[in-house]
């Protein structure tokens, strides 16, 4: 396995002003690599200010004045040629636009894979090739290399397990991987801090992580759709509904089932004498199922919209450990083709919470095997 | 190749310039020998200033640049309960500043442009109101180069009674300027778009036309502009204003629009798809737009940056990012023909070696983005590359 990597070929870096990326920028450029940087200008953080609930100036989120003039600063410090590129269409139809309506449909949308596959390492990786880069790289913890055995390329897990990134990049295609380069894969936090010192990006070395949806201040979803649609001249439509148990014994009525998430127990509206969980949210009739903590778990999952990583396609059925959401720990599994574009994942232990909307990432060892959207 | 954004200051104006730094260094206010000194040089320059534009030297104020004359015009001579009328493709620091004062009870009327970017003075008539007090229209757009017909509104302008002010920061040193032909009251043009350096501008104000001034204090160009002049900038602008206005005579400026049109036709005969933004419409001889379907002018300008060779597209919005143009949009362009669209524009520093290289560059750099843009998913890397 290798990662393909030559000596001083142009390479693309796609800066978004925190410290991983500008480091992965200082790297390469010490290597010897012609480095371009690169920012996505995805979305106006000030479009929705003034709208209720959201803030006027927001300060250290993506895209915002300050990220694109640290990431303006360290391509200066680094003497690199360094452009920002306005993506802010693309993103708002390909992101925010399914986000809010994965939302409205009572699903719970995780928009940075989306912004992964539509945007970073689709549209910029267009960019990087037209002007002469033939590789992209980022500031994600991840690996990826080529197998010769298997003739496909492969993501892995980073050497940092705690900053792994990987469930967000599953929907990679063989040609994307192919053109990426994660320089951070085999480096812990601690040293690509100590590595931004070392070059001279002493600020940025200190700059906490950014954790939330960069479009969503604050991490207030349900003010951001309200402020989204009310900037679109759009009506919030009515989903408000009934609040039942799997029973079907109604309970009481919920505002909307954009405010709810599967596994919620806070902000429901009910009393009763158990703790109560949201198990399921039915778009359709408008109803958010209820019920005690144990019923939360699931012995299987479907997922659709797949995508293959380290097999070409899954032919038979697979051991694999699962990972249904971002801070979950994967659990055994094994997953057998559904459907022409559908898997069906037995989990050896139920699980809790499992979530429409979320992507479910396929794991063998450290490599990921696929993944796909949770139906 | 980007002059219509900034130009060198010729060797010609950092010459005169130089004194300024090192002997004549006083406060033109003041009144011993080197402040006289001083106040003589601002006086030398505002007379080459007033040549270049057809006026009295009392008419000229000199500005910090384009943005604060713009400004001074429009917030200077309206108040609560006017109107204004200004066009769709008028440069940021008249539509920004249009939209600040309609916040302040101001009405203003906004008219559209034609396909080749002209604005038609019949609308300009038709949008008179009893209570219009100003007609903001540049002369020549920093797009597309598109030449507009300031005479014929500064005649409805004064038919009307209302004051007309014109942003000729992109005519100023390309076309002959005459503020009485123009028929207008207030006039801006900006240094560095003509040879002198950033940060100094001036201001046409008919005599008899009232200003309430920008900036507050001392009685600096006679209470239209308070703060000590800027000697060096004020200088060169005036250094720069006579040779721009000995270019008209002199061939630099059909030197330039030779250049212009050999690039333009040398372009589009080597590009298909391609054509010329604002054709069929009079324009200043420096500046080509051209639209090159299929390829995103933001690659292609990045593109050709890293090979060494500077264009423009739109207007960069606070990140640097490239916002769709204004200016073509309301000229009806499709979003896929302004988005494959970008600035050529030139100054008088320009040679044939620039333009053969761009020659060079852009045909290849063009057909690159063309081949790569739709098919690039289908052609994976060659494994263990």
């Amino acid at each position: 396995m290798r990662n393909g990597l030559q000596k001083s070929e142009t390479i693309a870096v796609a800066m978004s002003g925190g410290v991983d990326s500008s480091t992965v920028a200082a790297m390469l450029r010490a290597d010897g690599h012609t480095v371009v940087g690169l920012t996505m200008q995805l979305w106006n953080q000030r479009r929705l200010s003034g709208h209720e609930g959201m803030p006027e100036q927001v300060q250290g989120r993506c895209c915002s004045i300050d990220d694109v003039y640290d990431a303006r600063r360290v391509a200066e410090t680094l003497d690199i040629p360094y452009y920002v590129v306005n993506h802010e269409e693309r993103f708002e139809r390909d992101v925010v636009r399914p986000f809010v309506s994965e939302y409205l449909s009572g699903r719970t949308p995780i928009p940075c894979s989306l912004c992964n596959n539509h945007l970073k390492f689709d549209q910029l990786l267009i960019v990087a090739r037209q002007i002469g880069a033939d590789r992209i790289a980022t500031g994600h913890y991840a690996r990826n290399e080529f197998c010769e055995r298997r003739q496909r390329w492969i993501l892995k897990r980073p050497a940092d397990k705690a900053k792994d990134q990987t469930y967000f990049l599953f929907g990679l295609t063989q040609d994307q991987l192919s053109r990426t380069m994660f320089p951070l894969g085999e480096m812990s936090k601690p040293e690509v801090r100590e590595q931004a010192r070392q070059k001279g990006l002493n600020v940025l070395a200190e700059k906490p992580d950014s954790q939330e949806i960069c479009f969503v201040p604050g991490g207030d979803y349900k003010r951001f759709i309200d402020a989204y649609l009310a900037d679109q001249g759009e009506a919030l439509p009515d989903t408000s509904g009934e609040m039942v148990t799997t029973s079907g014994e109604v309970v009481g009525r919920h505002g909307g089932i954009h405010n709810f998430t599967v596994g919620q127990r806070k902000g429901l509206g009910v009393a009763t004498g158990n703790p109560l969980y949201v198990l399921e949210i039915r778009g359709d009739k408008r109803q958010v199922v209820v019920g005690g903590g144990d019923e939360l778990l699931s012995p299987s999952m479907r997922v659709k919209k797949l995508n293959w990583v380290s097999v070409p396609a899954l032919d038979a059925p697979m051991r694999v450990q699962s990972k249904i959401r971002h801070r979950h720990e994967p659990a055994w599994a094994t997953i057998e083709m559904a459907g022409p574009d559908e898997v069906l994942a037995t989990f050896d232990a139920p699980q809790r919470a499992v979530t429409p909307g979320q992507a479910a990432v396929f794991y063998d060892g450290d490599e990921v095997v696929g993944g796909g959207w949770i139906a | 190749m980007d002059s219509n954004a900034t130009t060198p200051v010729l060797p010609e104006v950092r010459d005169a310039m130089r004194p300024c730094f090192e002997e004549v260094f006083g406060n033109a206010s003041s009144i011993h020998y080197f402040g006289r000194q001083a106040r003589a040089a601002v006086e030398r320059a505002r007379d080459c200033v007033a040549a270049l534009l057809g006026c009295r030297a009392a008419e000229v104020v000199f500005t910090s640049g384009g943005t604060e004359g713009d400004d001074t015009a429009l917030f200077g001579v309206t108040r609560p309960g006017d109107h204004i009328i200004t066009s769709a493709i008028e440069h940021e620091a008249v539509l920004k500043s249009a939209h600040v004062l309609e916040s302040r009870c101001v009405e203003v009327t906004i008219v559209g442009v034609d396909a080749r970017g002209l604005i038609d003075p019949g609308d300009i008539r038709k949008a008179l109101r009893p209570n219009t007090r100003l007609i903001s229209v540049m002369m020549a757009n920093n797009e597309t180069g598109v030449l507009q017909p300031v005479e014929e509104i500064g005649r409805i302008a004064q038919e009307a009674g209302v004051l007309f002010h014109t942003d000729a920061v992109q005519a100023a040193g390309k076309v002959p300027i005459d503020v009485k032909a123009i028929g207008c009251h207030l006039l801006s043009i900006s240094g560095h778009k003509m040879h002198a350096p950033q940060g100094i501008g001036a201001l046409f104000v008919s005599k008899g036309t009232l200003l309430q001034p920008l900036l507050y204090g001392g009685n600096h160009e006679r209470r239209r502009r308070a703060g000590t002049e800027n000697l060096p900038g004020i200088v060169g602008l005036g250094k720069a204003a006579e040779l721009a206005l000995a270019g008209f005579t002199d061939g630099s400026v059909e030197r330039i629009r030779a250049l212009r049109d050999r690039l333009e036709q040398d372009l589009l005969s080597q590009v298909d798809e391609s054509g010329v933004n604002g054709l069929g419409a009079p324009r200043v001889p420096n500046t080509s737009n051209l639209h090159l379907d299929h390829v995103e002018g933001e690659a292609l300008i990045i593109a050709l940056d890293l090979k060494g060779l500077a264009i423009s597209t739109g207007a960069a919005c606070s990140s640097g990012a490239v916002e769709p143009s204004h200016v073509l949009t309301a000229m009806g362009l499709k979003p896929e023909h302004a988005r494959a669209s970008f600035r050529l524009s030139l100054g008088k520093h320009s040679t044939e070696a620039d333009i053969d290289l761009a020659l060079g560059l852009v045909p290849e750099t063009v057909a690159r983005l063309r081949e790569l843009s739709p098919v690039y998913k289908k052609q994976p890397l060659a494994a263990g590359r």
